[in-house]
């Protein structure tokens, strides 16, 4: 019932944009596959809203190329390239209602009036909306304006779907809801979607592969699980899930680093001379606590979260250290007990700065 | 309570202070010999030469005023607001000059201005449409501006360009609707404008209703009176409908 001009493959390729002083774009590289949901993930001004107002025809580039299908859009205007966009908020005609809202892109193409209210009625449908045909936008909550958008912007079977933060007005409970039925609906469709966010676990939870950015330019883009698991950076590796800075010093020829007198491999060896003193990037689920009256670390906070309890211990030197321990090893952990903290069971990298 | 009551009084002071005039000058033009009371005055009044004619005239520079001004105005505020969100505040100030600058010289301005342009202009209201488009700027640009400030226009027009429309669909599809009181208000100030300026008419000898009122009123004190009223009325009936107009728009979107 509901098809689209699935796969459009896009590509940024040198992509340069600039804001007087502020580089929004600068270089950007990216290739979308077709059907593919990339979501762009980064801190604010990090260009990714940018790169998408650029697909989008919203904004303009300095040089660079965006192809689409493989034909270079950029001089193409926003309202010839059949692009579907989502925005944050408050993008519905106030004047229209819900269903001439999602018919309004199929009347600019000059469909019938039957035939227009048919489809929206069918994307109302997909939306699960179908009741709130007559009604206004201000009828509607956040998150039903935000289900309407998305109807609205696949109405015109676009060759790709944009979202640019469309979770971020809403709150938390209708943001995890909608952010799985914008994934079940993508993968139904089978468009290829671009989605903006600065929130990692929207990214990490919807996307086939998430690009993170810094400055304009892409630091990392891959699967979730690789991104987290192996982050190209130290940028990528803070900016993505949790990290502990713990002080260390390079030893062992630039391959390792001693931290609290453990020993740990450097995922990224040579990059700095023995004896130089660094931050070391640890995840809480690779520290080990265990109950040891003469344990150097003491807890301070004990945070039970189902199947894992999440630990806060101060080391001597005072840093307060993050693990995630499965609960049942934890149990005896309270705050004011001693513990032996290891770091050790996987390769370490060092943040960019230290 | 006290409140309320305070709020009572001065709605009452300020009734008084509009309708007793108004009601002095009804009784007034109501006067006939002897203590009587008659509608000789309003008799006439509509057997005076020309109502009909100043009358029509006077509408046609209206309409022609609000067309041109809204022709001018939608866009350019638009622009200002979703481009040079920064030139608002100068472009207020600008809107603001034909407060401060004196009728006489907005006039001659004008007549040297257009002193070459065609006799389509010259010699004919057209002229009176150009000068009252610039003479209802200030509060045109405000009202457009108010109406512009309270939607979010920025993501409408990039909704509506997204989803395929050129920039006249964005006017009229999405802008327009949008901001309709504001369009309706402009309108009501353009039309209250034009029904009651004299001097601008006055100078460049046209006949308008405005002109045509002050003519005939200088015949006889009951007639003038009369013609003051019959000017109000005009104005107030086109608000009126105007208004019902604009109400109706409203209730079939179902705002109230």
């Amino acid at each position: 019932m509901i098809e689209t001009k699935t796969g459009a493959a896009v590509e940024f390729r040198r992509l340069r944009r600039e804001f007087g002083e502020v580089k929004a774009l600068d270089g950007l590289n990216l290739l979308i596959e077709p059907g593919e949901l990339v979501a762009l993930l980064g801190p604010s001004g990090c260009g990714k809203t940018t790169a998408l107002r650029v697909l989008a025809g919203l904004e303009q580039v300095d040089s660079g190329e965006v192809l689409v299908d493989g034909s270079d859009v950029v001089g193409v205007p926003a309202n010839k390239r059949d692009m579907g966009m989502v925005f944050q908020a408050y993008s519905l005609f106030p004047n229209l209602t819900v269903l001439d809202n999602v018919a309004f892109g199929l009347r600019l193409r000059g469909q019938g009036t039957t035939t227009r209210q048919k489809r929206a009625q069918e994307l109302l449908e997909l939306v699960g909306l179908d009741t709130h045909a007559k009604r206004y936008p201000h009828q509607l909550s956040g998150g039903q304006q935000q289900r309407v958008a998305l109807a609205r912007a696949l109405a015109i079977e676009p060759r790709v779907l944009l979202l640019d933060e469309p979770l971020s007005a809403l709150d938390a409970q209708v943001r995890t809801q909608l952010r799985d039925e914008i994934r079940r609906l993508q993968l139904r469709v089978g468009i290829t979607t671009l989605f903006v966010t600065h929130d990692q676990e929207e990214a990490l939870s919807i996307a086939d592969r998430v690009g993170v950015m810094k400055a304009g330019r892409l630091e990392q883009c891959d699967t979730p699980a690789a991104l987290y698991a192996r982050p190209a950076t130290a940028f990528v590796a803070e900016f993505v899930g949790t990290m502990n800075h713990l002080a260390g010093t390079v030893t062992g020829g630039g391959t390792e680093v001693d931290v609290a007198g453990q020993r740990l491999k450097l995922a990224e060896p040579g990059e700095r001379p023995d004896g130089a003193a660094v931050r070391v990037l640890v995840r809480p689920e690779s520290v080990t606590l265990e109950a040891a009256t003469d344990g150097q670390a003491r807890i301070t906070d004990h945070s039970f979260r189902g199947a894992v309890t999440r630990l806060t211990a101060v080391l001597p030197d005072g840093t307060a250290v993050l693990a995630d321990l499965p609960s049942l090893a934890a149990a005896e952990l309270l705050p004011g007990s001693a513990a032996a903290a290891g770091f050790g069971s996987r390769p370490v990298l060092l943040a960019a700065d230290a | 309570m006290t409140n309320k009551w305070g709020r009572w009084t001065v709605l009452t002071l300020f009734g008084l202070y509009f309708l007793v005039p108004m009601a002095a000058s009804v009784e007034f033009s109501l006067r006939d010999v002897n203590d009587t009371h008659s509608f000789a005055s309003w008799g006439k009044l509509l057997d005076e030469p020309g109502l009909f004619e100043t009358l029509g005239t006077s509408l046609w520079v209206a309409a022609g005023t609000v067309a041109l001004t809204l022709l001018i105005m939608v866009p350019t505020v638009s622009w200002v607001h979703l481009r040079k969100p920064k030139l608002r505040r100068l472009m207020e100030g600008i809107s603001l000059l034909p407060l401060v600058i004196p009728p006489i010289v907005l006039v001659n301005g004008v007549l040297v201005v257009f002193a070459d342009a065609p006799e389509v202009i010259n010699g004919t209201p057209v002229i009176l449409v150009l000068e009252y488009v610039v003479l209802a700027l200030p509060f045109t640009y405000r009202t457009l501006d108010a109406g512009l400030q309270a939607i979010a226009l920025p993501t409408l027009v990039e909704a509506a360009r997204s989803l395929g429309a050129g920039w006249g669909t964005v006017l009229l599809r999405v802008i327009m609707p949008n901001i309709r009181s504001a369009v309706f208000g402009a309108a009501f100030l353009n039309l209250a404008l034009v029904l009651g300026e004299y001097t601008l008419a006055g100078i460049l000898l046209m006949d308008t209703f405005p002109v045509w009122t002050v003519q005939t009123g200088q015949s006889e004190a009951g007639v003038s009176v009369a013609v003051s009223l019959f000017s109000l009325f005009v104005a107030f009936l086109l608000l009126f409908v105007l208004s019902v107009v604009a109400g109706r728009r409203r209730l079939e979107r179902g705002i109230a």
